[in-house]
């Protein structure tokens, strides 16, 4: 099992969970997020103050079972492409356990 | 007595009464959201506190005939002893003495609830009330009685104020710099982020701000009449200029014109104009307007920095520095043709208002200096004036209110 990050544009996140559909992965976790990358943000000014800006992103969090790591993975890539910088990152994490809370199921069984 | 007067200025003192609202949403905005209810609290609690204070004690110490000296008034108004429903010539012929008093407690209300934006985020709430109502007595009260009480020294000689550029601005933003320079920066100063944590909240602090000053300005000509016009045309037009100054700098120098720039520049030119809108042209009023906007934004950007002071909110920067400037400028710009019951200024020949304006800034500012001093260190060993460290961190809503003004879990 893994559990899969990925930092998206706010912008494209529509578009990934279209792609997500298409590949039949429907339970995520979403968060409003802040960050910066290598651009280093967008500045902000405050009475002349410049404060270094984060800027808004979406965390998505999938936890899926082996097969459907790589669909999963070219499904976000694929929705939250614009080739410019801030594009955003996937990280894949290795998941060592799942409990359904509703049974008590464990595993790759509780995952969807 | 005139019914069109008494209308009138009781609108007015309800203009100026929600400007203290406005107040706090302004600096609510700009606080963090920790710190809100803090800046909201202290804002409502001096509104109940100074009012009372005023008709106890507060108005007859400004406005009741003169112990002597011009110094202070008396105490034959205390508890509004001897102020009722017929008019008091010596300070409005045609509307009745309490619609003069309420009017006047509503300067006396805002003017401390200014301060609060220099120490926001790291005063004792049980000090701050001890704080407030004892620099309302002995700093704001004084003061009003110099240049408004009749038999008050600076009224004597001359000192124009229209609506309390020196009462309320400077007094609030000498006083508001040495508090914030006493109490000391806050905790991470200069290594964290103090972003504003809503500047939607500002904005609409910043527009009750100009409405109300329509009734602070406009208002103090005491009549529903010409100078009353003329105030409160300066007002709007002054603080026109000074916004439009301020974002247009800001566009210069930072490539963009941002909405905390232009509503801070709107409340310098309404701070500027003040003292001198009922004695000065509607043209004169946009260069006050204008000046006040590169002043101030100067003060904000440069001076803050360069001393390192944490004048959170900047209220010397706007208040103080917006003062000095509009009370140096009804010096300058002042013309009997506006208001015959004014002086003319600099620019029309008259060099002694010029002289008599810059007396009563240097007293003025020395006095509430000394006094704020003196009370600040008495408070200070009686209470102690600052939070603990770790309530400053955790926030002053939760520490010092119990309460906090965002759920995070709904």
């Amino acid at each position: 099992m893994k559990y899969i990050i990925a930092i998206i544009q706010p912008h494209k996140f529509e578009e990934v969970k279209k792609e997500l559909e298409n590949v039949e992965v429907h339970l995520i976790t979403v968060s409003n997020v802040l960050g910066r990358g290598r651009q280093k943000g967008f500045s902000e000014v405050y009475r002349g103050v410049e404060e270094i800006g984060l800027l808004k992103k979406i965390k998505l969090e999938i936890a899926v079972n082996e097969d459907f790591l790589e669909p999963t993975v070219a499904a976000i890539t694929k929705g939250a492409h614009t080739g410019h910088p801030g594009d955003g990152k996937i990280f894949v994490c290795d998941l060592h356990e799942v409990v359904r809370i509703g049974t008590g199921e464990r595993g790759g069984k509780a995952i969807g | 007595m005139s019914s069109g007067d008494t209308a009138w200025v009781m609108l007015c003192a309800a203009l100026v009464f929600i400007m203290t609202p406005g107040v706090a949403l302004f600096y609510g905005g700009l606080a963090r959201r920790k710190n809100i209810l803090s800046i909201l609290m202290q804002c409502f609690f001096i509104m109940c506190l100074v009012s009372l204070q005023w008709v106890l004690l507060g108005y007859s110490l400004a406005f009741s005939p003169d112990l002597g000296h011009g110094i202070i008034g008396g105490l034959d108004w205390v508890g509004l002893n001897n102020v009722g429903m017929e008019p008091n010539a010596d300070y409005a012929a045609s509307i009745p003495h309490l619609s003069f008093m309420i009017f006047q407690a509503m300067f006396a209300i805002i003017t401390p609830a200014l301060i609060v934006g220099a120490f926001a985020e790291r005063m004792k709430f049980s000090a701050f009330v001890v704080l407030m109502l004892l620099w309302t007595t002995f700093v704001y009260d004084p003061i009003a009685h110099w240049v408004w009480g009749t038999g008050g020294w600076l009224r004597d000689m001359g000192a124009l104020d229209f609506a309390g550029g020196i009462v309320v601005h400077v007094s609030s933003g000498a006083s508001a710099l040495l508090m914030a320079i006493l109490i000391g920066r806050r905790v991470g100063y200069e290594n964290q982020s103090y972003k504003p944590h809503n500047l939607p909240l500002t904005v609409l602090g910043g527009a009750l701000l100009w409405f109300g000053w329509f009734g602070f300005n406009a208002g103090s000509a005491l009549e529903a009449g010409g100078v009353a016009a003329n105030a409160f045309v300066t007002t709007n037009t002054a603080t026109a200029a000074a916004g439009l100054t301020w974002a247009l700098i800001e566009w210069q120098r930072h490539g963009a014109p941002t909405v905390l720039g232009i509503v801070t520049g709107a409340l310098t030119g309404l701070v500027a104009i003040t003292p001198a809108c009922g004695f000065v042209s509607p043209l004169s009023s946009v260069i006050i307007g204008l000046l006040a906007g590169v002043f101030c934004y100067m003060a904000v950007t440069a001076l803050k920095p360069k001393f390192g002071y944490d004048d959170a909110l900047d209220v010397f920067g706007v208040h103080g520095v917006g003062g000095i400037w509009g009370t140096i400028a009804t010096g300058i710009f002042a013309n009997t043709a506006v208001n015959a019951a004014g002086a003319d200024g600099l620019l029309f020949g008259n060099v002694k208002l010029f002289l008599v304006q810059g007396v009563y800034l240097l007293t003025c500012v020395t006095f509430a200096l000394v006094m704020t001093w003196i009370l600040f260190k008495f408070v200070d060993a009686l209470f102690g004036v600052r939070v603990e460290k770790e309530d400053e961190l955790m926030g002053l809503d939760l520490t010092q209110h119990r309460e906090s003004a965002y759920t995070v879990l709904e």
